[in-house]
């Protein structure tokens, strides 16, 4: 970055740059090398020593509960996988469907109700879940979506789209306004502007709340656990929770099914990396 | 509700909840598969539910007619799912001759004012497990047990293992030094002979090193698994976790030397209950009485290990000659039925708090026993007064009626000013996304909002006006320097909030700004190692970082001492608590402040820099000037929304700290979860606590809005 500074001076900052990432990196990995000893450990054997190296290694436990499946022979673990993505993928649709146009509105129009609603959005992430999940349960109820992948969708879309709103909102801020003026010059409607000219440049942000309401969804199972009753129509997460028992909790299929549940994420995050990079404001801005 | 348990025609339809998983659910599915060939015609639907969600969904479902016509759980509820009508009535059905099957111990745990809720199935206490090589011969006293252990425990040795700051797994001393329950109002008397002498009994064990501290279930069978911990107390579960290389073997819990009492375990009925809504009555009973019956227990007893009800189950040989299941067995006539009045169930937080306040030293046992009783007095607050509503309703009316008013001419004014087109065009953008939260978040909102001003004790509701408000506000039982009060609590709210959130963003914009390097090597690694702590579920993670803070065995104390530096007590003080919490909760909360300001930076058009650096800016002034002000649009949002979430966060808590010490790291969203789930769901009070939180965001949300405005305006 820092074309000035003699060849030394950078090289003594990138090493200086790789120290912190690498503490960091070690920091951010060392507890999950901890689920990973105990994911590998056979039975429950894993030993209480500091080293995150299981002393003998078995994949028993990844075994368990993949293949984890009802007496009827139902391979329970495959319909809660397919469950988990189509919950968590069709909820960043919806969600990211509804903010986009929202945030638009609130970053580029003004109109009466506009603060209202920004404070409307901001108020439903403050009022603690505590009392909520029963008049939530009933409503669901009444409207026949318990137990539907459906009623799960809703309730974790409108879980995600406030924060996403005001997220993107204050990124579409960022982007210059004279993009947007030369387009409606060129005779683009509104939607055409949106469509071509502010989601393409607002691309690290879509990437970040696209990874956001993902989230939301795919780690949740509160929710999940008192919407769905059949074990067939589970989450992920909720029958991970399954291994935790009233006096005994089976750790290394719980920590190998938490493995399992962070690889999606991963591979999510890393397929998104290459929209965090290269913002194309600089460029668009030049060109 | 009434209900006739008599089976109707053929071809019925039973649904059965279940939280067993492994070899327990494999003898159900069996047991199931039995009946299902003797009834042919009829649909037998078994659900697995997890076990932490089973109790708050079956009464949330079934008051619904969502819930099951038959479930399978502990006992200890009863009273309470009796009260909210969600149980039927067995007396009727079961006659004397029926109810013979069983031993006759497991019975009582299911009466609930002299009426029978339901048949037992199996029994849970816990006994003492032994390493054979360890030790030969078990022991019949304390006196021995104390001379076994203190001959074995050294270092990292233990004479014996358990859950020392669990008042299940400490009952066994409190019977034996002659306590009981429901002796006084209390369920527990906490300023009683019994309890003081039991904590000392625990103290001294533990000061004398015979004992592992904070132990978990998990430390427990590590230790014993690898020969350092000669005896284990705990119950049936416990054996699935023995290595099957450990000779090892069970054997009833001795007496107590000074009273000569046994030290008696507590009792838990495993039951199968029919549901006061089951669509037919009379057919799940009769699954009822398949599933207790002497078949089922067997297949039950061997191949689900479970320690069965069924008395006749035990005349068979193969269950006689079964050396651990013939153990719990011998355990059973010594041992102290958990009581299954809700009353009990308030008992158990102060008798938790009397008990670690009492291990972690520094206190006379009647010191914690008597710190043990201000807690129950606190959380047994008498149920206000009732208040009349209709001032109530006639100020909601006004306010409504008022807000009608307003809205009324805001739209007439947007119409008037020939705005009503531009909203209308906005609205269409905004309108869905607005429209589907309000759904789903203002209306529970609203009926989180007038449930505040009820009280609620096991299904009765109590219109009390402001009196949740005031009792908090006031902080009654507790002085507003006390953990537990109102004050103390926002204090350390305010105190974990801003850490948090100042440290989230801080490394996360840190790593942000090293990671958007253009030259740097090794980027998308990075990038992936860094965002696991989000990752993994946090549950499991937080309680590995639980583990990290372990006094004897945690890997941060390991750390300490290999630098020469003394092993540290993390969960003894409020400081060092809060800094595991803290630690934890910065560990999982940075990789998402990470990722915003890493699509934020994005947004900084580079030709800034070069300009910056045109005019001779170094890093410093750079971040200052140019990098800090372009982000600010984006980072507001994060902020504001992150302290919201953190202010709100209770799970962290609940799961490192625990509150430890007595409850002095407990924030304000885990004391109302406490209130509406743990302390006899007081849902009002906990609503009240919801509202108060509610304004005080408010209050946040109210300055961080025009700070938005701010940032919007300069943008």
């Amino acid at each position: 970055m820092s074309t000035t500074s003699p060849r030394k001076h950078s090289r003594m900052n990138s090493i200086l740059s790789h120290a912190a990432l690498v503490l960091a990196s070690a920091a951010a990995i060392y507890p999950v090398l901890w689920v990973l000893k105990m994911a590998l450990s056979p039975g429950q054997s894993f030993d209480s020593s500091p080293s995150p190296i299981p002393e003998a290694i078995s994949f028993e436990h990844f075994v368990a509960v993949t293949s984890h499946s009802d007496s009827a022979g139902t391979w329970l673990f495959g319909h809660q996988l397919y469950n988990s993505l189509l919950v968590a993928i069709t909820t960043t649709a919806v969600g990211m469907m509804l903010s986009c146009t929202a945030a638009y509105a609130f970053s580029r129009q003004r109109f009466p109700g506009r603060e209202a609603g920004l404070t409307a959005f901001l108020l439903t992430q403050i009022f603690p879940g505590v009392v909520m999940m029963i008049p939530l349960y009933i409503l669901l109820d009444s409207a026949g979506l318990l137990d539907s992948l459906v009623g799960l969708v809703l309730v974790y879309s409108t879980t995600s789209v406030p924060f996403c709103t005001w997220m993107l909102k204050g990124y579409f801020d960022t982007i210059p306004r004279d993009l947007e003026e030369a387009a409606i010059m060129d005779g683009a409607g509104p939607w055409t502007t949106f469509w071509k000219v502010i989601l393409p440049l607002a691309r690290p942000a879509l990437a970040v709340t696209a990874l956001f309401s993902f989230m939301t969804a795919w780690n949740e199972f509160i929710l999940a656990a008192t919407l769905m009753n059949d074990e067939s129509m589970f989450t992920l997460p909720v029958a991970l929770q399954r291994y935790v028992g009233e006096y005994q909790t089976d750790w290394g299929s719980f920590a190998a099914g938490a493995l399992l549940v962070s690889l999606p994420v991963m591979l999510l995050f890393y397929g998104l990396q290459k929209h965090l990079v290269g913002g194309l404001t600089a460029g668009a801005v030049k060109g | 509700m009434l209900l006739l348990l008599t089976p109707t025609a053929e071809a019925e339809e039973v649904t059965l909840w279940h939280s067993y998983r492994g070899a327990e659910q494999q003898a159900l599915d069996a047991v199931l598969d039995d009946f299902r060939s003797v009834h042919p015609g009829w649909t037998i639907t078994a659900l697995a539910i997890p076990y932490e969600v089973m109790a708050s969904k079956l009464t949330t479902t079934i008051p619904r007619g969502n819930g099951p016509d038959l479930f399978i759980f502990a006992h200890e509820r009863i009273g309470g799912w009796v009260k909210s009508g969600l149980l039927a009535s067995l007396d009727e059905h079961v006659d004397e001759s029926e109810r013979a099957l069983f031993l006759p111990q497991t019975l009582p745990p299911l009466q609930f004012e002299n009426t029978l809720y339901g048949l037992p199935l199996a029994f849970k206490s816990t006994a003492l497990f032994r390493n054979k090589k360890l030790v030969a011969q078990a022991p019949t006293s304390s006196a021995e047990l104390l001379d076994i252990a203190r001959r074995f425990s050294k270092e990292d040795r233990f004479g014996l293992a358990y859950q020392s700051d669990s008042f299940y797994f400490h009952a066994p001393w409190f019977f034996g030094h002659g306590g009981e329950l429901f002796k006084t109002e209390a369920a527990i008397d906490y300023n009683g002979q019994a309890f003081v002498d039991s904590l000392s009994f625990v103290s001294r064990l533990q000061d004398e090193r015979l004992v592992p501290a904070e132990a978990t279930g998990a430390l427990i069978s590590s230790l014993f698994n690898s020969g350092k911990a000669a005896m284990v107390l705990s119950g049936p579960w416990f054996t699935g976790e023995i290595d099957p290389s450990v000779d090892f073997a069970v054997s009833p819990l001795p007496t107590l030397s000074e009273t000569g009492l046994p030290a008696s375990p507590f009792l838990t009925d495993e039951a199968v209950f029919v549901s006061a809504f089951a669509k037919d009555g009379g057919s799940a009973l009769s699954l009822a009485r398949h599933l207790a019956g002497r078949e089922s227990a067997l297949t039950r007893a061997l191949v689900g290990r479970q320690v069965v009800a069924n008395a006749a189950a035990w005349t068979d040989p193969r269950l006689q000659q079964d050396p651990i299941l013939s153990a719990f067995r011998a355990q059973l006539p010594t041992t102290v039925a958990m009581d299954n009045r809700p009353e009990m169930r308030d008992a158990w937080e102060p008798a938790q708090l009397g008990l670690k306040k009492a291990l972690r030293g520094g206190t006379s046992p009647a010191a914690a026993a008597a710190a043990a009783a201000a807690r129950y007095r606190a959380i047994t607050r008498p149920v206000p007064a009732k208040a009349s509503a209709q001032p109530y309703i006639v100020l909601a009316a006004v306010a409504m009626l008022a807000g009608l008013g307003l809205l009324l001419r805001w739209t007439t004014g947007v119409v008037r000013r020939g705005e009503a087109r531009s909203a209308l065009r906005s609205w269409t953008w905004a309108g869905p996304a607005t429209l589907a939260t309000l759904a789903l978040v203002f209306l529970p909102f609203l009926v989180g909002l007038v449930l505040a001003f009820f009280a609620h004790r096991q299904g009765d509701w109590t219109f009390v006006g402001m009196a949740n408000f005031i009792d908090i506000l006031l902080s009654r039982s507790y002085g507003p320097t006390q953990p537990m009060s109102f004050y103390f609590a926002l204090v350390v709210t305010l105190l974990w909030t801003v850490l948090n959130v100042a440290l989230h963003l801080g490394i996360g914009l840190a790593l942000a700004l090293i990671l958007n390097r253009a030259t740097l090597r090794l980027r998308p690694l990075y990038r992936v190692l860094l965002i696991l702590p989000w990752a993994v579920p946090n549950y499991i993670t937080a309680l590995i970082w639980k583990g990290l803070f372990h006094k004897q065995f945690g890997a941060i104390n390991g750390f300490l001492e290999l630098l020469g530096l003394e092993a540290v007590s993390w969960f003894s003080s409020f400081g060092t608590a809060f800094f595991a919490n803290l630690c934890t909760n910065v560990w999982l909360g940075f990789p998402f402040m990470m990722v915003i300001c890493m699509g934020a930076l994005q947004s900084i058009p580079t030709d800034l820099y070069e300009a910056a650096e045109i005019d001779g800016a170094g890093w410093l002034s750079k971040l200052r000037y140019v990098t800090l002000p372009l982000l600010r649009p984006a980072l507001i949002p994060a902020v504001l929304l992150g302290t919201v979430w953190t202010f709100n966060s209770f799970n962290i808590v609940y799961l490192v700290s625990g509150g430890e010490p007595d409850g002095a790291t407990e924030i304000l969203i885990s004391e109302a979860y406490k209130w509406a789930f743990t302390r006899r769901e007081q849902y009002g009070y906990a609503a009240a606590y919801a509202v108060l939180i509610f304004v005080i965001l408010l209050g946040w949300s109210a300055i961080s809005a025009r700070l938005a405005r701010q940032a919007e305006g300069n943008a």
